[in-house]
């Protein structure tokens, strides 16, 4: 299947080793990813922070991004929800209906990571090997949102050397929250303190997820903390095989860039 | 002949009267409740207001067990209901048709309370309603009422507008009562003083309560005891009594309350004189409506299957309960809210708290954040119409979305999707471009053009520099990227971008 890989902005400026994951790993499982250059952002942010008549452009961008394309999938599962949930209602209340019915058709072609391994290629054992122990945080848009359910725990336990250990209070969320985290820094901060708490009580060695946000919230938490138990995305964990793993993959790809 | 283009309010970028609601089908100022009177406006900011709370330790923990206990018993009697999901979709369904011929409604609900013995006081205001029922207690010549537990009565001020002319209310729900003897404020709309532990309780009850036991626990029945005592004289001296509703029935006139304790029942059937405040938006249309919402409420509410007083009345009774009825009708914003076709379906909330107890952001904060006595969730989006969102400006964001509330409400309102929409409300309602509006301008700008979009991230890649080759950026940077170093570190921008990595492997100049 040819795969039309959305990045995202976060990950795309500040964490690319997890879409280079991510195209690594469906390249492994033997399909054809291409990646649209004209692509920036969903329009999340701009949306949820108040912006929507000055997102209306950026999702215009987006669905012409990826006109054409017959899949397309996105190492993040607050992005896709915001292409599910937002992108057409915010065009249509611009009063661009064309638009907003391309955007609809290009929503269901378009799937989170694992998503996208489960439902549609129908694999969770996609051959990683990753030798540490690890824990889940199920972060709110793909839990709530999208109803990815246990996918990637399925995908997880399908890991060769991953010791997966149980999140407490899994299903809390971490207090990130696109401009929340700056708006509200302090109550963030509080629910990101618990949520560390819970992630230091499993003594796993790294903490995933399948957004790339969430996990910069907790990450750079854990981290100021000196904790020593770093966040590692989904897809850097599936993309990893004996040939290529690093132990630090929050600094260094999983796999070579 | 030419007629004036109309303007197209969903698209029309000149502003309304500030603090207007805005969209589509909106017309021009319709009234928000006033200023200077009730409970909707706090006065501090919530970010302000969270800071200070959530340095309290014995609120978080005192809280956090609350919750989290609640949490649990109404996730187990929900889940005991094979077609909880129908029901939800029922709630829902009852309440967006009701809403959609309120006027309707309102007016058959009128005429069947009067031809039954009620009179209809219609109150456009909190000011309204507080002079109305202050006018009504003073007709019967009391000095002193007894309240049952009503957030109607608590949102317009109340109390305080009957102290101002000399009456004196007793809060009988005990933890309403507990608020009021304490001094302080209700933080939860089913458990007002969630906030307090037993040991606060019980010391609360020795200095306040005249000739309590000075030997009192804080065992939970021994406080019970305290407070019945307490309560039992009130009851039987009252001449009048005032309640909210959690229902009103179109077509028969009957009016319900749904409680706990059987104190709502003491007054609602003792006193000689009834008077209920009522949101216009608690009306349901038939009597057969209520079975829907009968078992939504208590099982997410309280977490039980069924409340133990479910008490309704219809009109008076010769001989039998208060001979005097009368049912104040409360606008106060509501028609505005009304005529917001995304923050609408905030009306059709039964007051039920369970987003409030699922609420990460409330479950640290506490209720009193918030500034109003609607705190949690439905807070942040009903406080701010209610007002008009400028002046509860910082309460749509006070939410990470993370759709906890969502789930877990009974008639299903999609509060995230109204946060959101308030949020896009204040947005718009702003003269001068902010800052904040300034930068997200030219990001969109940025973001909607690829080669505008790839010099915007060659420029963030700069901030590398910064970082001085570590991979972390220094914690002391400049408001607002301080608001996330101050707790968090942030990642120093990597040399290329992914899309660049791309094209260089793939060829291309990306
Ligand atoms: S919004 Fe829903 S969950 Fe929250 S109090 Fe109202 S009915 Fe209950």
């Amino acid at each position: 299947m040819k795969v039309a890989l959305f990045a995202t902005c976060l990950v795309d400026t500040v964490v690319p080793q997890v879409a280079m994951a991510t195209a690594r790993l469906l390249e492994r499982l033997g399909h054809e990813v291409v990646v649209p250059p004209g692509q920036a952002c969903c329009g999340q942010m701009h949306v949820n922070t108040g912006y929507r008549r000055e997102a209306v452009p950026i999702v215009a961008n987006h669905v012409r991004a990826f006109a054409g394309a017959e899949a397309v999938v996105a190492p993040s599962g607050s992005c896709v929800a915001s292409i599910h949930h937002q992108q057409a209602m915010v065009l249509r209340r611009a009063g661009e209906d064309g638009l907003a019915a391309e955007a609809e058709s290009l929503a269901e072609r378009t799937y989170e990571l694992s998503q996208f391994l489960v439902d549609v290629l129908g694999v969770t054992d996609v051959g990683a090997y990753y030798p540490h122990r690890v824990t889940y945080h199920p972060t709110c848009h793909s839990l709530r949102l999208l109803r990815v359910g246990d996918r990637p725990l399925q995908l997880l336990r399908a890991v060769r050397g991953l010791t997966l250990v149980e999140l407490p209070d899994a299903e809390s969320c971490c207090g990130f929250g696109g401009t929340f985290a700056v708006k509200n820094a302090d109550t963030s901060t509080a629910m990101l303190t618990d949520k560390m708490a819970n992630v230091l009580s499993t003594h796993a060695e790294v903490c995933t997820a399948g957004d790339a946000s969430c996990l910069m919230h907790i990450g750079g938490g854990l981290s100021r903390l000196r904790s020593g138990t770093r966040t590692v995305h989904l897809a850097e964990i599936l993309a990893s095989t004996e040939d290529a793993v690093t132990p630090n993959q929050t600094t260094k790809p999983a796999v070579p860039a | 002949m030419t007629t004036a283009p109309e303007r197209d309010l969903r698209t029309d970028v000149t502003p309304l009267a500030p603090g207007a609601p805005r969209s589509g089908t909106t017309f021009l100022g319709l009234p928000t409740a006033p200023r200077g009177v009730g409970h909707l406006r706090g006065d501090q900011s919530f970010p302000e207001a969270a800071r200070t709370a959530l340095r309290d330790g014995q609120l978080r923990a005192n809280l956090g067990h609350a919750t989290s206990t609640i949490r649990r018993k109404r996730a187990n009697v929900v889940g005991e209901v094979p077609d909880w999901e129908q029901l939800r979709q029922a709630g829902k369904a009852v309440k967006t048709a009701t809403m959609a011929r309120l006027d309707e409604h309102l007016v058959e609900l009128e005429r069947q309370v009067t031809a039954r013995g009620g009179v209809v006081h219609w109150a456009r205001d909190a000011d309204e309603a507080n002079a109305i029922v202050t006018r009504l207690v003073q007709a019967t010549g009391a000095d002193e009422v007894v309240k049952v537990k009503s957030m109607a009565t608590q949102e317009i001020g109340l109390n305080e507008a009957l102290e101002d002319a000399g009456i004196t209310a007793h809060e009988t729900d005990l933890a309403e009562l507990i608020v009021q003897l304490g001094d302080d404020k209700p933080s939860h709309i089913l458990v007002p003083a969630i906030h307090k532990n037993r040991a606060e309780i019980r010391e609360i009850f020795l200095r306040t309560m005249q000739g309590v036991d000075p030997e009192l626990t804080d065992e939970p029945r021994r406080l019970a005891m305290a407070a019945r005592k307490h309560l039992r004289e009130r009851f039987l001296r009252a001449r009048v009594a005032i309640s909210g509703a959690n229902f009103a029935v179109a077509e028969t006139g009957t009016l319900a309350v749904v409680e706990s304790e059987g104190n709502g029942r003491m007054c609602l059937t003792l006193p000689q004189t009834l008077i209920t405040v009522m949101g216009i938006e608690k009306l349901v249309p038939t009597w057969r409506d209520l079975e829907v919402f009968l078992q939504l409420l208590p099982r997410s509410s309280t977490g039980e299957r069924m409340n133990p007083y479910t008490s309704m009345w219809t009109g008076v009774t010769p001989g039998d309960g208060p001979q005097e009825f009368h049912l104040v009708l409360l606008d106060n914003g509501r028609t505005a809210v009304l005529a917001d076709e995304v923050g609408r379906e905030a009306l059709h909330c039964i007051r039920c708290s369970a987003c409030l107890n699922v609420c990460p952001v409330y479950e640290r904060t506490g209720g009193h954040a918030y500034g109003s006595v609607y705190p949690g969730p439905i807070g942040a989006v009903l406080s701010p119409q209610l007002t008009g969102v400028e002046d509860n400006a910082s309460l749509p964001y006070a939410s990470s979305l993370c759709g906890a509330c969502y789930d877990a409400c009974p008639v299903a309102i999609d509060i995230p999707s109204i946060l959101v929409h308030l949020r896009a409300e204040h947005v718009e309602a702003q003269e001068k471009v902010t800052p904040e509006a300034a930068a997200f301008r030219v990001l969109a700008k940025a973001m909607s053009n690829p080669r505008l979009w790839h010099l915007t991230q060659r420029v963030a890649g700069l901030g590398r520099f910064l970082a001085r080759g570590k991979p972390t950026m220094p914690a002391a940077l400049p408001p607002p990227v301080s608001g996330w170093t101050r707790s968090r570190d942030l990642p120093a921008p990597p040399k290329q971008t992914f899309t660049q990595a791309w094209a260089r492997e793939h060829g291309g100049r990306r």
